[in-house]
């Protein structure tokens, strides 16, 4: 359960994306923990404003956040955080995203525009990201290319296809994330 | 006598944040204890947990034999994270507990953990 002693570093990934599209099965397929999970409390508006103070009402929500660890060397540890991709977790992006390397963003070839928010998110966070395209059984193979279109996606974001239960896999995806973050300091 | 560093004093002691000085029960600042943040028991700090609640006390037998992040300790512990972090400055403050907080973010995305990061995926995934 510990931390190797020696271990002096961590880092964060984000794994991010709408509900549904396989974060956590992601994270788990590379973690060498069971996935854990927090509950953490934010604060939303709710609809309707209070007209005499002038201050919105805020009710209290309780999220789940799952994520995993990964010890990369004797001293690095790398922690993956699965990151709700709407709007109104927007507080939580705020501490996560800090000092955070990058995000890899899970997309769904079926349900496209469901990452149109999470990707708002992430470039108004200013995270540096990788696209994974997880494979959901029975879905046609969509062209890499017509989903960079579809997602309007610069050139130099790597969009790669992955099957996010398999390790291999997404292992490979978050590989084509460090890489990038790479190339951009050279 | 000289009146300069009297005054130097009263200018210091105005900037030092409430709860420091009430010891309350406020939140720490956003980003101290992060959930990256790694902490341990001090090696001396069963001596004196009579002092400490019962969630702080739950928090420091976890910690008791090596390092956790921020979010393994309030995922093992079932508690909000906003509580862990409150109970971690507390004792971190008493001395119960030790903290290895994150490099700043701006030192922090530079080659050499970079590198660090994409050798571990490598080397464990054979990719």
């Amino acid at each position: 359960m510990y931390l190797d002693s020696g271990v002096l570093t961590a880092v964060k990934i984000l794994v991010v994306g709408h509900f549904g599209v396989g974060k956590t099965t992601c994270i788990g397929s590379i973690s060498e923990i069971e996935p854990l999970r927090t509950e953490e409390e934010i604060t939303e508006a709710s609809v309707g404003f209070d007209d005499l103070s002038g201050t919105p009402d805020k009710t209290t929500t309780t999220v789940a956040m799952d994520f995993g660890r990964l010890t990369i060397s004797d001293e690095v540890v790398l922690y993956l955080f699965g990151t709700p991709g709407q709007e109104r977790f927007k507080e939580m992006w705020e501490e996560l995203s800090r000092g955070a390397l990058g995000a890899l963003v899970l997309v769904d070839p079926e349900r496209l525009s469901d990452s149109f928010p999470v990707l708002d998110l992430v470039e108004r966070f200013g995270l540096t990201y990788a696209i994974g395209v997880n494979h959901f059984e029975g879905t046609t193979d969509y062209p890499l290319a017509e989903i960079r279109e579809a997602l309007n996606l610069s050139e130099r974001t790597p969009v790669v296809a992955c099957d996010v239960r398999d390790q291999q896999s997404s292992a490979q995806a978050l590989i084509t994330l460090v890489h990038h973050l790479l190339s951009l300091l050279d | 006598m000289n009146d300069e560093p009297h005054e130097e004093l009263e200018l210091t002691s105005a900037l030092v944040p409430l709860f420091v000085i009430t010891n309350g029960r406020a939140l720490p600042p956003d980003n101290a204890y992060e959930r990256t943040t790694l902490v341990s028991a001090q090696q001396d700090a069963a001596a004196s947990v009579r002092a400490l609640s019962p969630e702080a006390r739950r928090v420091l037998e976890l910690v008791a034999e090596g390092f956790l992040s921020v979010a393994e300790v309030a995922a093992h512990t079932h508690l909000p994270l906003g509580i862990v972090r409150i109970l971690l400055a507390q004792m971190e403050e008493s001395g119960h507990i030790i903290a290895r907080k994150p490099v700043p973010p701006a030192e922090r995305v530079d080659r050499e953990v970079l590198n660090a990061v994409l050798d571990g995926l490598k080397a464990r995934f054979g990719a």
